[in-house]
C-alpha cells in the first residue's frame, strides 16, 4: 500500500552517500527528528517521492552543468593575459546550438515537473477516507492550544502541545492564529500550513505507523519562535479512544502535600492555567489537565519530569527568555508542593 | 520633440584635439573642495559613492551575520539574547537585500552606463544625485536606530500582526517603515533616470540591438522597480498608519487582513529579487566574453531572456505564500510559473557555457569570478526550482534549505559577479590595476568559504532545521552542519577582507592601467582610465556591439564605429539626445550644473521621516517646508540654461 511504503529503502544507500559526500558530517537522517526525506502516511509519502525526484534532477543538473563548465574552461585554454596587449579573438560564429539543445532538454524536464507537482497536489488535497477526528489547533506565543472537537459537546476538551491521533486514519486539522502567524509543521506527516489570525486553515494528516512525530512552528513568531515545538502521538484506535476518555475524567481530589500544592496552584497559576475540575480556570496559558500524560513541557522544550518542571516553574525566563509566563513568587516549599500536585494530574 | 533644426545648430564633426579637451574639462569638471564634492552631479562620482556605500553596508551586514553564526555554531549556545538575535538577523537581511544588493548594482550601472552608451552623463544628473543622497540618508536613518537598539526586529519581510503595535510596541517597526519609504523614493527616481537614459542617451548608431547586456539587465530591473516599489511603499505606509493613526488595514481583530501584507510585500519582493540579479547577470554577459575572446553567444536570446525573466517574475510572488492556505487552483498557477521561469535562466546558462566552450578562456581574476558564477547560479537555480513545486515547498519553506537557496542566489548571482566586475572595471574607475596574484587568493578563499559555509545549509534544511531560530537542541542532528556553516562563513569573510585589502593596496601601489587593459570591446575602454569628466571629447558613433573589436572581427574599414572623430558639443555642458530605437541624433541636451539642491531635498525628506518617527509634528512641518523649498529651488527656471559658452537660440531640454 502506498501509504505504508517509504521510498527511503531503495534510496538508502544513495542517501547515505549523498549525506557523507555533501555534508562531510556524521549525520544520519534518523537522528534528525524533523527530517522529511522519509515520511509516514498518505499525505507525506507522495511528497517524499516528489522531493527525492526533484532532488535527483537537481543534483544531475548541477553535475552536468559543472562538467560542461569544467570542460569548457579546460579543453582549450587561451593565451596568457598580458596587460594592455591585444589578445587573439575567435571567430564569432557558432555556439547557438548550445542554446537550442540546452533549452530543448530543460523545457521537457520542467514541464514534467509541473505535471508531477500538480498531480501530487491533487493527490494530497483530500484524504482517501473520511477524517475520523477533527482537531482545532491554535498557535499562540509560544505554544499550541489543541481542542478536540466532537458532535457531543461534552466530549470536547482542551489540551496543549501534544496531539494524539489514531493511527492509519486521516485526521482533520483546523489551524488558527491565536495572536500572530504561526506555521504548523510535523515533517514526517505533512508539509507546513500556516495558522493565521482571522482565518481558519483546514488541512489533514495521517500517520501510517504508531509512534511519536515531532513538529515545530516554522513561521517566525517572536522571541521564542525557537522554542515552539509540539509532538504528534499516533496510537492504535483503541488506545486513542482510551486516551480521549481519560482526558474527560476529573482528577481525584489530592491528599496531604498535594492538596496544599493544589491550593497554591490555584492561587499562583490558576489565573492563566486551567485544570478541569478545579478552581484553576485561566485561559492565557496551556490547559494543564492530565499534564502527566504529556512527555514534554514548555512546548516541547523540556522533558516532563520533576526537576525540569521545578526549573521551569521557578524561572521560566531562563528557559524561554521573553516567554509570557512570569516568574512567580514562590518559596521552595510551595514550589515542591505544586510539583507534587502536578504529578497527581495523570 | 525638439530636433537639431529647432536648435538651429548642427554640431560640427572633428577629431579630438587638445584645445577641445581643455575646454570640455573646464566646462564639466566638478569644482574642488568640500562644497564641490557635495554638489557634484557627475555620474562617475555618484556611481563610486554608491559602490563604496553599498560595500560599507555589505561589511556591516556581514559582521551581523558572523555574530549570529557564532550563536548558531552549536546547539544551546548563549552568545546572544533572543532579542539581539532577532535584531541581528533582521538587520542582516534588510541590509544585504535593500542597502547592499540593489544599490551596488545601481553604482556600477551609474558609473558604466554613460560610458557603455557613449554618452556624457545620465539623462537626469540631479535626480541621480538625489537618488544617492536619499539612499545614504535612508541607510543612516535605519542604522542609527539600530545602534541605539531600535532596529527592525521581526525579519526583513516584517509580517503582520507580529509587526503591529499590539505585538511590537517600540519604535523599531516605525523606523523600518519610514526608512523603507525613503529608500523607495531613492530607487524610484533612480529607476526613472535609467529608463530615460536608455531611451534618449545612447550614442548615434547604438540601436537597441547593440547595447551591452548589462544595460538590458539594468533597464529591465529598473522598469520592474517602477511597478514593484509602489507596492512595498504602500504596504509600509499602511502599516505605519495602522501603528500610529489607528487605521486597521492589517488588524485582523477589526476586519483587516494579515495576508494583505504578504501579498503587497511579495508583489514587490519577488520582482526585487530579479532586480538585484539581472544587472549582475548582465555584467557577466558582458565581462565573461572579454576573457573568452569572442562575443557572447546568443546576444538576442540573452537580452530577450532577461526581459522574459522579469515579466514572468511578476507572476510568481505567491510562491512565498504557498503555506498560507490559498486555494489549490491559484497555487497550481503560481507553481507552474515558478518552475517555468527556469527556462530563460537556462538560456543564460547555456549562452555563457557556449561562450566559454567556443572561446579561448584567458585566466584572470574577473574570469574566475564570472565563470564560477555559472555553477553557483545553477545551484541556486535548481534549489529555486525545487521550492517552486508546491508540495515540496510545503516541506522546504522556512527551513535552512531556503536559506541556502537565497544565499546561492544573492551571493552567487550578485556578490560573485559584483566582485568580478570590481576586478574588471577597477582599472577604469581608478586608472590602477588590482593585484592579480592576490586576486586569485581572494577568489579561492571566497569560493571555498562560500561553498563550505552555505552548501551544508541545504542539508540542515533537509534535516528540518527551521529558519530564524536563535538556538536549537542537541537532539536535532544539526550540530556539525552548523559548525561547518559557521566556519565557512568566517572563511568567506576572510575572502572579503582580502578583497578590501587588495582594493586599498592597489589604489596605492597598483600598476597603471591604460585605457584598455583587458583588450575589451565596448566603449568604456575607448576613453582614458579614469575617464575625463566629460567621458568622451567627441560623441562616438557606433556601428556594432563591439566597437573596439571591429577591425579584428572583419568589419570593413569604412563601416566601423568611430570614437576619435565625432560630433563636438562644447557650447556649455551639453550632451546628445538620440532617438529611442535607432539612436539617430535628435537634440542637444543642456545638462545641469553641479548643485546642492538634491542634497538639500534628500536631507529635508529625511527630516520629515525623523519627525514622523518621533511623532513630532513640528519637525515634520519644518522638514516639509524644507522639502517644498528644495523642490522650488530645483524647478526654478535658470536664465543661463547651463550655458557657459555662446548662448544658442531656440529651445533646449533640461536634464
Amino acid at each position: 500500500m502506498l501509504d505504508q511504503f517509504s521510498p527511503v529503502g531503495p534510496f538508502v544507500h544513495f542517501k547515505r552517500t549523498l549525506l557523507v559526500l555533501t555534508a562531510l558530517a556524521p549525520v544520519r537522517a534518523h537522528a534528525a527528528p524533523l527530517q522529511y526525506l522519509s515520511g509516514a502516511g498518505q499525505k507525506a509519502v507522495p511528497v517524499v517521492w516528489l522531493t527525492w525526484g526533484l532532488l535527483i534532477i537537481s543534483i544531475a543538473v548541477i553535475a552536468v552543468i559543472g562538467a560542461l563548465l569544467a570542460g569548457a574552461i579546460w579543453h582549450r585554454r587561451g593565451q596568457a593575459w598580458v596587460q594592455g596587449e591585444k589578445i587573439v579573438l575567435q571567430s564569432h560564429e557558432g555556439g547557438l546550438n548550445w542554446l537550442w539543445i540546452g533549452v530543448g532538454i530543460t523545457a521537457p524536464v520542467l514541464l514534467l515537473t509541473v505535471v508531477w507537482t500538480v498531480k501530487v497536489l491533487a493527490q494530497i488535497q483530500a484524504p482517501s477516507g473520511t477524517p475520523a477526528v477533527t482537531i482545532e489547533i491554535t498557535g499562540r506565543q509560544w505554544w499550541w492550544q489543541v481542542r478536540y472537537l466532537s458532535g457531543d459537546v461534552s466530549r470536547s476538551f482542551l489540551t496543549a502541545n501534544e496531539i494524539h491521533i489514531p493511527v492509519g486514519v486521516p485526521v482533520r486539522l483546523k489551524l488558527i492564529g491565536g495572536d500572530v502567524i504561526h506555521s504548523f509543521w510535523v515533517p514526517q506527516l505533512a508539509g507546513k500550513m500556516d495558522a493565521i489570525p482571522g482565518l481558519t486553515n483546514e488541512t489533514w494528516i495521517e500517520a501510517s505507523a504508531p509512534g511519536t512525530y515531532r513538529g515545530q512552528c516554522t513561521e517566525y513568531c517572536g522571541v521564542q519562535h525557537a522554542h515552539m515545538a509540539m509532538v504528534v502521538v499516533a496510537q492504535p484506535q483503541a488506545d486513542f479512544r482510551a486516551w480521549w476518555d481519560h482526558q474527560l475524567t476529573r482528577p481525584t481530589p489530592p491528599q496531604g502535600a498535594a492538596a496544599i500544592g493544589q491550593a497554591d496552584f490555584v492561587v499562583h497559576c490558576g489565573s492563566c492555567h486551567t485544570v478541569r475540575g478545579t478552581e484553576a480556570a485561566g485561559a492565557l496559558g496551556p490547559d494543564l489537565s492530565h499534564l502527566m500524560q504529556r512527555t514534554t513541557i514548555a512546548a516541547g522544550t523540556l522533558v516532563n519530569d520533576g526537576p525540569a518542571r521545578a526549573h521551569w516553574i521557578a524561572d521560566p525566563q531562563s528557559v524561554k527568555p521573553g516567554s509570557l509566563m512570569p516568574s512567580p513568587t514562590l518559596s521552595e516549599d510551595d514550589l515542591a508542593k505544586i510539583n507534587i500536585y502536578l504529578e497527581t494530574l495523570g | 520633440m525638439a530636433s537639431t533644426s529647432d536648435y538651429e545648430r548642427s554640431p560640427t564633426v572633428t577629431e579630438v584635439d587638445t584645445p577641445l579637451t581643455e575646454k570640455l574639462k573646464s566646462l564639466w569638471e566638478t569644482r574642488p573642495g568640500f562644497m564641490g564634492w557635495l554638489a557634484t552631479v557627475d555620474h562617475k562620482e555618484i556611481g563610486l559613492r554608491y559602490i563604496i556605500t553599498a560595500f560599507a553596508f555589505l561589511i556591516a551586514g556581514g559582521i551581523e551575520a558572523l555574530i549570529f553564526r557564532v550563536q548558531l555554531a552549536w546547539s544551546n549556545m548563549h552568545v546572544l539574547k533572543p532579542e539581539q538575535f532577532d535584531q541581528l538577523f533582521t538587520m542582516h537581511g534588510m541590509t544585504m537585500i535593500f542597502l547592499y544588493a540593489g544599490p551596488v548594482l545601481s553604482g556600477f550601472s551609474n558609473y558604466l552606463w554613460p560610458l557603455l552608451l557613449g554618452s556624457r552623463d545620465m539623462a537626469l544628473p540631479r535626480l541621480n544625485a538625489l537618488s544617492y543622497w536619499i539612499y545614504l540618508c535612508a541607510g543612516l536613518f535605519l542604522y542609527s536606530a539600530f545602534l541605539v537598539g531600535f532596529g527592525p526586529n521581526v525579519g526583513w519581510f516584517n509580517y503582520v500582526p507580529l509587526a503591529a503595535r499590539a505585538y511590537n510596541n517600540g519604535p523599531n517597526i516605525d523606523i523600518y517603515a519610514l526608512g523603507m519609504i525613503l529608500l523607495g523614493i531613492s530607487t524610484t527616481v533612480g529607476a526613472v533616470n535609467f529608463i530615460v537614459t536608455f531611451l534618449r542617451m545612447r550614442a548615434p548608431g547604438m540601436s537597441i540591438n547593440r547595447v551591452p547586456i548589462m544595460v538590458w539587465g539594468t533597464l529591465t530591473a529598473n522598469a520592474a522597480n517602477l511597478f514593484a516599489i509602489p507596492s512595498v511603499s504602500l504596504a509600509f505606509f499602511l502599516l505605519w498608519m495602522d501603528r500610529n493613526l489607528g487605521t486597521h488595514f492589517f488588524d485582523t481583530t477589526a476586519g483587516g487582513s494579515a495576508l494583505l501584507w504578504q501579498h503587497l510585500f511579495w508583489m514587490f519582493g519577488h520582482p526585487w529579487v530579479y532586480a538585484i540579479v539581472l544587472p549582475a547577470m548582465g555584467m557577466v554577459s558582458d565581462g565573461l566574453p572579454v576573457f573568452c575572446r569572442r562575443p557572447l553567444v546568443g546576444y538576442t536570446a540573452v537580452a530577450l531572456a532577461t526581459v522574459a525573466t522579469m515579466v514572468l517574475g511578476f507572476g510568481v510572488w505567491v510562491h512565498h505564500m504557498f503555506a498560507t492556505g490559498l486555494p489549490n487552483i491559484s497555487l497550481s498557477f503560481f507553481s507552474a510559473a515558478s518552475i517555468i521561469i527556469t527556462v530563460p535562466s537556462a538560456v543564460g546558462v547555456f549562452a555563457w557555457l557556449a561562450t566559454i566552450w567556443t572561446g579561448r578562456p584567458v585566466f584572470t581574476t574577473p574570469f574566475l569570478f564570472f565563470a564560477s558564477f555559472i555553477i553557483l547560479f545553477t545551484i541556486g537555480g535548481v534549489s529555486g526550482f525545487m521550492t517552486g513545486s508546491v508540495p515540496v515547498d510545503w516541506q522546504l519553506t522556512d527551513t535552512y534549505f531556503v536559506v541556502a537557496h537565497i544565499h546561492y542566489v544573492l551571493i552567487g548571482i550578485n556578490v560573485f559577479p559584483v566582485v568580478g566586475a570590481l576586478y574588471f572595471w577597477f582599472p577604469k574607475f581608478t586608472g590602477k590595476m588590482m593585484d592579480e596574484r592576490l586576486g586569485r587568493w581572494n577568489f579561492w578563499t571566497m569560493f571555498l568559504g562560500f561553498n563550505l559555509g552555505f552548501f551544508p545549509m541545504h542539508i540542515s534544511g533537509l534535516l528540518g532545521m527551521p529558519r530564524r531560530i536563535y538556538t536549537f537542541s542537541d537532539s536535532m542532528g544539526w550540530d556539525w552542519l552548523n559548525l561547518i556553516t559557521t566556519l565557512g562563513s568566517f572563511v568567506f569573510a576572510i575572502g572579503v577582507l582580502l578583497l578590501i585589502y587588495n582594493v586599498i593596496n592597489s589604489l596605492r601601489h597598483g600598476v597603471s592601467a591604460g585605457a584598455n587593459p583587458w583588450d575589451g570591446p565596448t566603449l568604456e575602454w575607448a576613453t582614458t582610465s579614469p575617464p575625463p569628466p566629460y567621458n568622451f571629447a567627441v560623441i562616438p558613433t557606433v556601428a556594432s556591439r563591439h566597437p573596439l573589436w571591429e577591425d579584428r572581427l572583419g568589419m570593413p574599414a569604412g563601416e566601423r564605429s568611430q570614437v576619435q572623430r565625432g560630433l563636438v558639443l562644447d557650447h556649455g555642458k551639453e550632451a546628445l539626445g538620440t532617438t529611442t530605437v535607432d539612436a539617430e541624433p535628435n537634440v542637444i541636451l543642456k545638462m545641469p550644473l553641479d548643485t546642492l539642491v538634491p542634497l538639500c531635498l534628500a536631507l529635508s525628506m529625511t527630516i520629515v521621516a525623523i519627525g514622523l518617527a518621533l511623532i513630532n509634528w513640528w519637525v515634520v512641518v519644518v522638514g516639509g517646508a524644507c522639502t517644498a523649498a528644495s523642490v522650488l529651488a530645483w524647478l526654478w527656471p535658470e536664465a543661463r540654461l547651463g550655458e557657459t559658452a555662446a548662448p544658442a537660440p531656440g529651445r533646449a531640454q533640461h536634464g
